[in-house]
C-alpha cells in the first residue's frame, strides 16, 4: 500500500519534470527581446508591488501594440519575489536565459539589487534601478551594469531637505532645527542616511535615527521617541505597510502631517488611502512624477491595451503614483533597448552588452518624451558612461485628502553634494572588489 | 528480488560496524555520489546549479546541523538563522579584514564563531527544556537581527548595511562558474554529512539521544547532561555556522540580516519535522521538500495548467503554491509522523520482503 503510493508520487514528480523541459524547449526559438519581470503581487508589500508591475507590464503590452521597438516584440515573463531577496535571486537565475537570453532587469528591492549586482557583470545584463537602488551605482565608471536611472535615495533626500530649506526661507534656516528619519530597518532604509549625515555636518541641523524593524507594524516605541523629540520635521522612509502605520500613528501622537516628508516609496496612493482625511497635508518626494491620470500614455495605454481586453489590473488604477512608476521603469528599459538598436542595427534583437551601451547613451529629450505620451509627466533625461543616473529631477507632491497634488516647483539635488559621495562611496567599493574604474577608451565600447 | 541481504555474511567487527552493512545499500550510495559528482555535471544546466542544486545542498547541509540537536538531542530550537548569520557574518569578516584569507579557513572559522555563540545561548539548556528552551533560542534569533542591523563594525561600516563579496577562490580555482560552486558545496557537504553520521553512530551521538530520550535516567547512568548538551549546540551550530557561510558566499553574494530572520530558523525547524528526527537521511528529504516544492510547484503548475488551456496569473500561481505546499505538509504529518526518512525506510523495509510479503 505504501509502496504504491511511494511509486505514485514519484511518477508525478517525473511527470513534472517533463512537463518542464518540454515548456522551456518551445520557448527557445523566439526572435524577440525578452525581457524578465520581477514583481511581487503577494505577501507583506503586495498592496504597493501590485500597482507598480501592472504599470510595468501595461506598458510593455503598450509597446507591443504600438508595433515594437523598431518592429521588434517584446516578450516578457513574470516572476514572483514576494520581496523575497532568495527568490528574487531565484527568479533571475530562472528567467535570464529564457528565451534567448535576458538582457536588462530592474529587481525591484534593494536587497535584490545587492544580490544581482555582484551577478550581472558575469551575466553581461545590465541592471535598472529605476528612482532606487544604490545610490553610489550612479557612477558608471564602477559600477558598469548597474543603472539607477532618473534619481536615487540620495537624490531624494537632498530634495527634501530643499523643500523644507524653501519652507523655512532658505537652506541656512535649517540651522539648529531637529530632523528626524523614521526608515525601514534594511538597506532600502539606510540609503539616505550617509547623505542626511553629510548635509547636516553642513547645514548644521540634528539628525536623529530612528529604525523601525520590517515590516513596520510595530512602531509605538519610535514615535514615542518622535513626541519625545519633538523633531521640526520628520523624514519617512518606508514601504508598504509601514507607511500608513506610521501616518496612523503620527495622528494618534498628533504629530503635524505637514511636517512629514515620505520618499517615493511613502507616497503613492496605498499608502494614505486607509487613513484618507488624516493624512493630509502629508508629504511625500516623487522622483519627477505623480499621479498623472490624465496624460497621454494612460489615454494610450487605456485605448490600445484596456479596450482590447488586454489590460493587466483594474482600469481606475491607471495613472496612479505607482502604476505611473512601473510604466515609467519600463518605458527607460525600452528606450535604452532602442539607442542600443540605433547603434547596432535597427530591427534587430539586442544582446546585453549592446543593451548596456544603449542604456549608457540614453538620450531622451522632450520631443521624444511627448511622443512616447510622457508630456508633463517627466522632464528629459540623458545618460552617459561617467553618469549612469541621467537626471537628479524631483518634485513634492501633498495628499489633500482625495489625491495627490504637486506643492512643490521642480527641485534638483545638489550636485556639489552627492557628486564627491558617489565618488567616494564607489571608490571604496572599487576598492573593496579590487576593480579598476573603467577609462575613457573603455566608454567607446 | 534484489534489495535482499541473504549470503551477506559479515565475519569481524568493521564489517558489522559499517555505516551501511548492506552491500545494495553501498552500491546506492556509490551510485548517487557518482551521479552527484559526474552525471549531474555533465548534463545540469546553470539554473539548475544555481536554484535548485546549491540551495538543496546548502539547507541540506543546515538541516544536518539542526537535526543534531533537535532530532539527536532533543534541544528543541528557533535560534537556526541566528546561527546562520553569526556564521556568514563572522566569516564575512574574516574574509574582508584579514589581507588573503583562504575561503575554506574562513568559512570554518566562521563556523566556530557560530560554534561558540551557540554554546553561550546553549547555557540555557542546562536548566529549562522543551518549549522554554525554545523561547530561549529566540533570543538568540532575536539578538542576531539586533546585532548585526546595529553594531556597524559587523558590517564593515556599509552605509546600508548590506555586505558583498566576490572574487570567490578555492586553491587557486575561481568560484564563479554555478558548476564549481555546486562542486564545492558537494564536497563541503559530503565531507560534513559523513563525519556527522559517524558521530551520531558513536558514543557522543548515543549520549546525545540518550539525553533526548530521558535525561534523568541518562544522569543515572552517567552521562554528563552538561557535556552531552552543550556539545550537541556546538557542533549543531558549528555545522550550521558553515551553512550560513555558504549560503551567504556562494548562494547570494550580498546579503542583509533579514537573509536570516526568524522565518530561516522556522524553516530549518520545519525541515527536521518533515524530513525526519534524529536522521541524517531525513535531513536531505526535508531539505528536499521545503527548499525545493515550492520551486517546483511554482513552474508546474502553470505548465499543468497550460495543458487545459488555463492562464492562472503569477499571484495566484503564488497562493495555490502556498496552499499546496500546506497542504502536503500536513497530509505529511498524518501519514507518517515520524517524516520522510521514516517513510524511506518503510519502503526499504518492504522492498526487503518483496515479492513475498508475510
Amino acid at each position: 500500500m505504501k509502496l504504491r503510493k511511494l511509486a505514485l508520487a514519484a511518477s508525478l514528480v517525473a511527470l513534472g519534470g517533463a512537463l518542464l523541459t518540454t515548456g522551456t524547449a518551445f520557448a527557445q526559438a523566439s526572435k524577440e527581446q525578452f525581457i524578465p519581470v520581477l514583481s511581487y503581487r503577494t505577501g507583506p508589500y503586495a498592496p504597493n508591488g501590485v500597482p507598480w508591475a501592472n504599470g510595468y507590464v501595461d506598458y510593455l503590452k503598450l509597446v507591443n501594440a504600438r508595433g515594437g521597438i523598431n518592429g521588434v516584440k517584446i516578450s516578457f515573463e513574470e516572476c514572483e519575489t514576494g520581496y523575497d531577496t532568495a527568490r528574487s535571486v531565484e527568479c533571475y537565475e530562472r528567467l535570464k536565459g529564457k528565451n534567448g537570453g535576458a538582457s536588462l532587469v530592474q529587481p525591484l528591492s534593494t536587497g535584490a539589487t545587492f544580490a544581482i549586482t555582484e551577478k550581472a557583470p558575469v551575466d553581461k545584463i545590465s541592471v535598472v534601478t529605476v528612482g532606487y537602488g544604490r545610490s553610489e551605482s550612479a557612477d558608471g565608471t564602477v559600477f558598469k551594469w548597474n543603472f539607477p536611472i532618473a534619481g536615487t535615495y540620495w537624490v531624494a533626500a537632498d530634495a527634501i531637505l530643499q523643500a523644507i530649506g524653501k519652507k523655512e526661507g532658505g537652506l541656512d534656516k535649517l540651522k539648529g532645527k531637529k530632523l528626524a528619519l523614521v526608515y525601514h530597518d534594511s538597506p532600502f532604509g539606510k540609503e539616505p542616511i550617509a547623505l542626511l549625515q553629510e548635509r547636516s555636518a553642513q547645514l548644521g541641523f540634528s539628525l536623529q535615527l530612528l529604525p523601525v524593524t520590517a515590516p513596520g507594524v510595530e512602531q509605538k516605541a519610535t514615535w514615542l521617541q518622535v513626541r519625545q523629540a519633538k523633531p521640526d520635521y520628520t523624514l519617512l522612509w518606508g514601504w508598504g505597510v509601514m507607511n500608513s502605520t506610521a501616518i496612523k500613528e503620527a495622528q494618534a501622537t498628533g504629530y503635524p502631517r505637514e511636517k512629514m516628508y515620505g520618499v517615493w516609496w511613502a507616497g503613492a496612493e496605498p499608502d494614505v488611502k486607509d487613513v484618507a482625511d488624516g493624512a493630509k497635508g502629508y508629504n511625500a518626494v516623487t522622483m519627477q512624477h505623480g499621479a498623472e491620470p490624465q496624460s497621454k500614455l494612460v489615454k494610450d495605454v487605456l485605448a490600445m491595451v484596456h479596450d482590447k481586453g488586454q489590460g493587466t489590473g483594474p482600469k481606475e488604477e491607471l495613472g496612479q503614483v505607482l502604476y505611473m512608476r512601473g510604466a515609467m521603469s519600463a518605458m527607460l528599459g525600452v528606450e535604452g533597448i532602442r539607442s542600443a538598436q540605433e547603434r547596432f542595427g535597427k530591427g534587430k534583437v539586442m544582446t546585453g552588452e549592446q543593451v548596456r551601451w544603449g542604456l549608457e547613451n540614453l538620450n531622451l529629450t522632450q520631443p521624444k518624451l511627448d511622443a512616447l505620451g510622457f508630456a508633463g509627466v517627466m522632464r528629459p533625461i540623458s545618460t552617459s558612461c561617467v553618469d549612469h543616473m541621467g537626471a537628479s529631477w524631483a518634485r513634492i507632491h501633498t495628499w489633500d485628502g482625495k489625491g495627490w497634488k504637486f506643492s512643490s516647483d521642480w527641485l534638483q539635488g545638489d550636485e556639489q553634494i552627492i557628486k564627491p559621495l558617489v565618488k567616494s562611496t564607489a571608490a571604496k567599493y572599487a576598492a573593496d572588489k579590487k576593480l579598476t574604474p573603467r577609462t575613457p577608451a573603455d566608454c567607446q565600447s | 528480488m534484489f534489495y535482499r541481504e541473504n549470503g551477506q555474511f559479515k565475519t569481524n567487527y568493521r564489517a558489522d560496524q559499517q555505516i551501511f552493512p548492506i552491500a545494495q545499500d553501498r552500491i546506492a550510495l556509490y551510485a548517487l555520489l557518482a551521479v552527484a559528482f559526474v552525471a549531474l555535471p555533465a548534463v545540469a544546466s546553470d539554473y539548475w546549479f544555481t536554484n535548485i542544486l546549491i540551495p538543496f545542498l546548502i539547507f541540506s547541509l543546515a538541516a544536518i546541523g539542526v537535526n543534531i540537536l533537535v532530532g539527536y538531542c532533543g534541544q528543541i530550537s528557533l535560534g537556526s538563522g541566528a546561527f546562520m548569520a553569526v556564521g556568514a557574518y563572522a566569516a564575512y569578516n574574516f574574509f574582508v579584514r584579514i589581507e588573503g584569507m583562504p575561503l575554506i579557513v574562513a568559512l570554518v572559522l566562521g563556523g566556530v564563531c557560530a560554534m561558540l555563540f551557540g554554546i553561550l545561548f546553549g547555557l540555557p539548556s542546562l536548566r529549562v527544556k522543551g518549549l522554554y528552551l525554545a523561547v530561549a533560542t529566540l533570543a538568540a534569533q532575536f539578538f542576531a537581527d539586533w546585532m548585526f542591523l546595529r553594531i556597524q563594525w559587523f558590517t564593515n561600516y556599509s552605509p546600508s548595511g548590506s555586505v558583498s563579496v566576490s572574487n570567490l577562490q578555492v586553491f587557486g580555482f575561481s568560484l564563479a562558474s554555478p558548476l564549481s560552486k555546486y562542486i564545492f558545496c558537494l564536497t563541503l557537504l559530503s565531507v560534513i554529512a559523513l563525519m556527522a553520521k559517524n558521530l551520531v553512530r558513536g558514543a557522543v551521538g548515543r549520549e546525545w539521544m540518550a539525553i533526548r530520550d530521558m535525561d534523568v535516567a541518562a544522569a543515572v547512568i552517567g552521562i554528563r547532561p552538561m557535556f552531552a548538551k552543550l556539545s550537541a549546540f556546538a557542533v549543531s551550530s558549528f555545522i550550521v555556522g558553515m551553512a550560513g557561510g555558504l549560503w551567504a558566499f556562494i548562494y547570494l553574494g550580498a546579503w542583509e540580516p533579514a537573509a536570516f530572520s526568524v522565518d530561516q530558523s522556522f524553516r530549518l525547524l520545519f525541515m527536521v519535522i518533515i524530513g525526519g528526527m534524529g536522521s541524517i537521511m531525513g535531513s536531505f528529504f526535508g531539505a528536499g521538500f521545503i527548499v525545493l516544492l515550492p520551486i517546483f510547484l511554482n513552474q508546474f503548475l502553470p505548465a499543468l495548467a497550460a495543458l487545459f488551456g488555463i492562464q492562472i496569473s503569477t499571484a495566484g500561481i503564488s497562493h495555490a503554491e502556498l496552499m499546496i505546499f500546506g497542504g502536503l505538509i500536513v497530509w505529511f504529518l498524518i501519514v507518517e509522523p515520524h517524516g520522510l526518512a521514516k517513510l524511506w525506510s518503510i519502503g526499504k523495509q518492504k522492498l526487503r520482503l518483496w515479492p513475498f510479503p508475510h
